[in-house]
């Protein structure tokens, strides 16, 4: 398959809006369509033409050549194919996707996956604030689907997550895994201050522990659970070393017992 | 009745007579294969025929570690029942009491189907609250807390309606000793075939029944014409070099699966020759009129 190629000019004067360049947006439209597709946010009228050079290809499989951080919303709404991103991209990266695979060999800006209902983003550098998260006024955060940041996170990661799975091979900043409803969310590196921060549901797994527990979580021990097993075998095709970690003895605390408390945090042991 | 031959062993130009039936199949894993086949042989007990059971079960095969979902050993275990309604309830008590309660147990679905019954998604009561719902890309999973740890159970697992029920093969010795011998070789060979139960104590009935009674309210009485003591009942269909008969019922998730455990257990018996094993093979049916599903023995014959 032949993938439509995006290459950026120059470096974007306005922040860009490129949700209509998804593959379910695309299919069957003429170059001069998708040259005319506008993407600005400001009065100044921006075309996919000004920005990007257009290499015709198979709308199911998308690439960008060049990234930035003004580049908003990439696989906003994706419902299938693939998107690879070669560069940084900005916020809402993949938010509300429902299927298809987003690639960002760079970094997100905040804001990734949010509200995403299926499929898969993987990050290769490091991830922006609210990491899956919800809008504001939205009840809840990212609700299916694997997210996967191979360095590290910004603050609330995970926050709402209603259903589907984060990966965090780096660390996690500060109240990692805040509001969760279920799901599950797995930080390889060191999570910052109150991870779990009034979570009612769900799993958190912090392979390095936290700075700051709060008190609200009870410790019930350390424990080999079997249901981690099942864990491993979902996560060992996209991280076989936390695959292995998952499958050892965790502690268990309960959590956030200032809320609904029916929530988990698994922990190193010691 | 015109015969077949067989290695000697006469085989009788007749059908086995089958009905649809709808099935499930569940996954029971363990610490180890002895638990795991422990909480098999429980969920499956008194589990032999729907005529007072409810439901017929038994174990299909033991699932080695690497091919379970949680990498511990297992077993598979069928159900079949003659409605949907049944055939959950079977599973929900049969499950509830006797795979939760074992311990170390963990249960997951069998059998990938459109159609699914409840597993988890009806034991998770259990957990009065506690219980833990998980998701792992298109799997949902219940982690009930018990006293040894968690039961981890799968939400749902398949049903089909296209199962068959009633398969058979009839195995008429010279005594009782060899016809044993035989049918056991036959059930040996059976287990190796897939997606099928023999759900008779160690596979074997000996009180093969026929539809009906002169007593009220019995829905099957013995099968009077294949029993040996009765030879001279003048409706009897044994020769007189018959001495012991046993029978050999078969459940399967398809016709296909059900006409390959037959085509098994008859290849095992023919092998032993009249000498060291059984006389004639036979089927049961009812002539043909009630069971949509007939295999014949001709087409079974090595």
């Amino acid at each position: 398959m032949t993938a439509l190629v995006f290459s950026l000019r120059e470096q974007p004067m306005q922040r860009l809006d490129l949700s209509p360049l998804v593959p379910n947006r695309l299919a069957n439209l003429s170059p001069a369509e998708i040259q005319r597709i506008e993407l600005q946010t400001t009065r100044q009228r921006l075309c996919v033409g000004d920005v990007f050079r257009v290499q015709m290809g198979d709308a199911e499989l998308i690439r960008f050549e060049g990234g930035h951080e003004r580049l908003d919303r990439i696989g906003y709404g994706m419902e299938r194919g693939e998107i690879h991103v070669h560069g940084d991209v900005g916020c809402q990266a993949g938010r509300l996707m429902n299927g298809g695979k987003l690639y960002i060999a760079g970094t997100a800006g905040p804001w990734a996956g949010s509200g995403m209902k299926a499929g898969l983003i993987e990050i290769t550098g490091s991830a922006g604030d609210r990491l899956g998260g919800p809008l504001a006024g939205e009840t809840a955060g990212m609700r299916g689907g694997v997210v996967i940041v191979r360095k590290d996170a910004g603050e609330r990661a995970g926050d709402r997550l209603r259903r589907g799975m984060i990966i965090i091979e780096g660390d996690a900043a500060a109240y990692a895994g805040s509001r969760m409803i279920a799901g599950t969310l797995i930080v390889r590196g060191r999570a910052g201050p109150l991870p779990g921060y009034l979570m009612s549901r769900g799993t958190i797994v912090l392979a390095e522990g936290s700075n700051v527990l709060s008190p609200t979580f009870a410790d019930c021990g350390v424990h080999d659970l079997l249901s981690n097993a099942l864990m491993a075998a979902f996560i060992k095709p996209y991280s076989s070393e936390l695959a292995e970690f998952v499958r050892t003895p965790l502690r268990r605390l309960m959590g956030d017992m200032a809320g609904v408390g029916k929530g988990e945090i698994l922990y190193p042991p010691a | 009745m015109p015969q077949l031959n067989a290695n000697g062993v006469r085989i009788d130009d007749t059908f086995a007579e089958a009905f649809a039936m709808r099935a499930t199949a569940v996954i029971i894993t363990a610490p180890a294969v002895r638990w795991a086949r422990q909480a098999a042989q429980t969920m499956t007990g008194f589990a032999t025929s729907i005529i007072g059971c409810g439901c017929e079960a038994g174990i299909d095969c033991e699932i080695a570690a690497d091919a379970t979902p949680d990498g511990r050993p297992g077993v598979r275990v069928l159900l079949f029942a003659v409605s949907t309604t049944e055939l959950q309830k079977q599973l929900q008590n049969r499950v509830g009491q006797c795979v939760l309660t074992s311990p170390g147990s963990a249960c997951y679905a069998g059998l990938e189907a459109e159609e699914e019954l409840k597993l988890g998604n009806a034991l998770r009561f259990f957990g009065d609250g506690w219980q833990i719902s998980k998701r792992f890309g298109d799997k949902r999973y219940w982690r009930v807390p018990v006293m040894d740890g968690e039961f981890v159970c799968e939400a749902t697992t398949g049903l089909t309606k296209s199962a068959v029920g009633g398969g058979n093969i009839v195995l008429m010795g010279a005594d009782a000793q060899k016809t044993l011998v035989a049918a056991e070789a036959a059930v040996a060979s059976i287990a190796a075939v897939p997606d099928v139960i023999v759900p008779f104590p160690g596979g074997i009935a000996r009180s093969g029944s026929k539809v009906g009674s002169k007593y009220k309210g019995a829905a099957a009485s013995t099968n009077d014409a294949y029993c040996p003591t009765l030879k001279g009942c003048g409706r009897s269909e044994l020769d007189a070099d018959i001495g012991s008969v046993l029978e050999i019922v078969i459940d399967g998730l398809t016709p296909a699966s059900v006409a390959a455990a037959m085509r098994a257990g008859i290849a095992a018996t023919v092998a032993l020759g009249p000498e060291r094993g059984i006389l004639r093979i036979g089927a049961g049916n009812y002539g043909g009129k009630l069971g949509p599903h007939h295999f014949h023995l001709k087409d079974l014959v090595p």
